[in-house]
């Protein structure tokens, strides 16, 4: 099985709309949105869902005031400052680690497993969709991209299909490191400009630290002709695959606010035409 | 006071409005960049840094002349981030969340503490404008600890604006919390409206006062305009779609340098966050 993987290291480079226009394309997949943080891809696929998850991933200390004798021992220990002078956890400072349940000399102090979050197995018009939503404000994102990759993988091999196309998460943290590790290859979605290359070489490197081979193509070329060029120079002397440019065109706007892929809105459309290159280009070169 | 900017979505447009904020301002300013993962605001303030620190975590090490073998370490890690197996015990350091309780538990006193490096934080200035950002280093996954180190260089008698990361998990409450204000800059597209509700969610757990600024409002449709009124959340600014703007953020230029008519409009949204918050202040 074979796993694609699209990220972009800056946000709101186009990540979710190639990727939904990627899936109008692809013929056996299992669509995986690993955005975890803001899930976006189901917007465009309109999941019917058919099964749903809690995601329970860590801990948090609640402190029972009845059998608190106020000795100090656990503010003295907790190194996240969560624990108020009148002995109250902070949630969201509590970072998980249960020293200060495992010393409590009155066991006064809980240690209850979180759910944090919620996953799904859907059917959507193009495919089998494994997604997922952590609640707001919530930790263990990597934890729960692991899983949803897992479960996607599990779904292709169910339904027989060799293919899986996941939608990454932006930056270079924890959620796209658990987004990373096994791909087949990853594909780098950015822009013409000095942000989206800065970007885009943080995130090669980081695909170059877990040696997962990478793939860029630069989305709204024509915004500035000489950022394009630099990020496509920077990715050939890096042994970076360079996957075509992409016009800037509104349609991917007009196809979201329709909740359709490019394909569905405007097959003819420049940015189409532009995206289906990449894909074929993609197919060829990993036998898909 | 302090002034966090932050999306929920990616890309659109915090930077943007976080840099010209801050140089728009005639006040003392500090602007704090906290996204460390992807850090950008430094290719459009472009000052010379004066300062770089390296920003370091403690983990253990094991010292196994005195470890006992007794697996304690193990037990009480959440994180899997030490192990013993068969005669040797295993820290795995880049999973380590540096809470202690490893050193603590060790009854032979085997466990002392050494560092992992985080990333490194930039400072330097430019007549009243602070500027400081934070780097991640590259592989490393635990941002908030990095972020906190940035939020240390905040001084109570400057303006305080914070460039947040994207999404709503804890990078982005690292740089919410204790905040005075959020502005939250989206796009009036069904991505944006959908992210922009989960930062809203987020905003409301720390019970911070909010409002928004709309780019590009001119392309999408009218939902988050509607959703802003039915959620009674001010539109403080709205940013038309204007190729000149997107060449010029292309560039690492400055809006307010390629059109300098844009200065007042956010000296405008200053005064309008500094009447909500101080209005929130008194009311507290």
């Amino acid at each position: 099985m074979k796993e694609i993987v699209v990220i972009s290291g800056k946000g709101g480079t186009g990540k979710t709309s190639i990727l939904a226009a990627f899936a109008s394309l692809a013929k056996s997949k299992v669509l995986c949105d690993a955005d975890v943080d803001a899930a976006d891809l189901h917007l465009i696929m309109d999941p019917d869902i058919k099964e749903r998850h809690d995601f329970e991933s860590g801990h948090t200390a609640v402190i029972n005031q009845d059998k608190c004798t106020q000795c100090g021992l656990c503010r003295d220990l907790c190194r996240w400052n969560a624990i108020s002078e009148d002995f109250v956890v902070d949630p969201i400072a509590c970072e998980g680690c249960g020293v200060c349940h495992y010393f409590c000399p009155e066991e006064a102090i809980d240690f209850p497993l979180n759910t944090c979050g919620e996953w799904f197995i859907s059917d959507t018009r193009f495919g089998p969709m494994a997604h997922a939503r952590l609640g707001i404000a919530e930790e263990n994102s990597g934890k729960l991209v692991t899983l949803i990759r897992q479960q996607g993988q599990k779904l292709a091999e169910e339904k027989n299909l060799d293919l899986l196309l996941t939608d990454g998460p932006p930056g270079i943290g924890c959620p796209v490191i658990a987004s990373l590790g096994g791909a087949t290859a990853v594909l780098i979605v950015t822009e013409p400009t000095v942000s989206g290359r800065h970007d885009m070489e943080r995130v090669s490197e980081l695909a170059a630290f877990f040696r997962v081979p990478s793939m860029v193509c630069v989305n709204k070329f024509d915004l500035n002709l000489d950022e394009g060029q630099a990020i496509e120079d920077f990715a050939r002397e890096r042994q970076i695959r360079v996957m075509g440019r992409i016009p800037f065109d509104p349609v991917f706007t007009r196809a979201m606010v329709q909740g359709k892929t490019i394909f569905e809105y405007d097959g003819h459309s420049e940015g189409a035409r532009a995206v289906k290159k990449i894909w074929e280009d993609l197919t060829q070169g990993f036998e898909m | 006071m302090i002034i966090s900017i932050a999306s929920g979505k990616g890309g659109t447009g915090k930077t943007t409005v976080a840099t010209n904020l801050a140089v728009s301002l005639d006040s003392r300013v500090q602007l704090l960049d906290c996204d460390v993962e992807e850090p950008n605001a430094h290719l459009f303030i472009r000052l010379h840094m004066e300062e770089t620190r390296i920003i370091t975590t403690p983990v253990p090490e094991v010292d196994m002349e005195k470890c006992s073998l007794c697996g304690k370490c193990g037990e009480i890690c959440q994180f899997r981030a030490i192990i013993v197996i068969g005669e040797t015990v295993l820290p795995f350091v880049e999973m380590c969340h540096s809470c202690g309780g490893c050193m603590e538990v060790c009854p032979e006193k085997a466990i002392t503490e050494t560092t992992r490096e985080l990333g490194r934080v930039e400072r330097g200035h430019r007549n009243g404008l602070e500027f400081v950002y934070g780097k991640l280093r590259v592989g490393e996954a635990m941002s908030p600890p990095l972020i906190r180190s940035v939020r240390q260089y905040t001084r109570p008698d400057m303006l305080t604006i914070i460039d947040a990361p994207p999404g709503t998990s804890c990078p982005v409450i690292a740089s919410m919390k204790g905040a005075d204000f959020v502005l939250l800059v989206t796009e009036p597209t069904p991505f944006g409206l959908h992210d922009l509700k989960l930062a809203i969610g987020a905003v409301r757990i720390l019970g911070i006062p909010c409002g928004l600024v709309i780019n590009r409002s001119d392309i999408g449709d009218d939902r988050v305009k509607a959703y802003a009124k039915e959620e009674n959340i001010p539109v403080l600014m709205e940013i038309p779609f204007d190729r000149r703007i997107a060449e010029a953020y292309s560039r690492g230029d400055m809006v307010v340098d390629v059109l300098p008519e844009w200065k007042e409009n956010f000296i405008q949204l200053y005064r309008d966050i500094d009447k909500i918050a101080g209005a929130k202040r008194s009311a507290s």
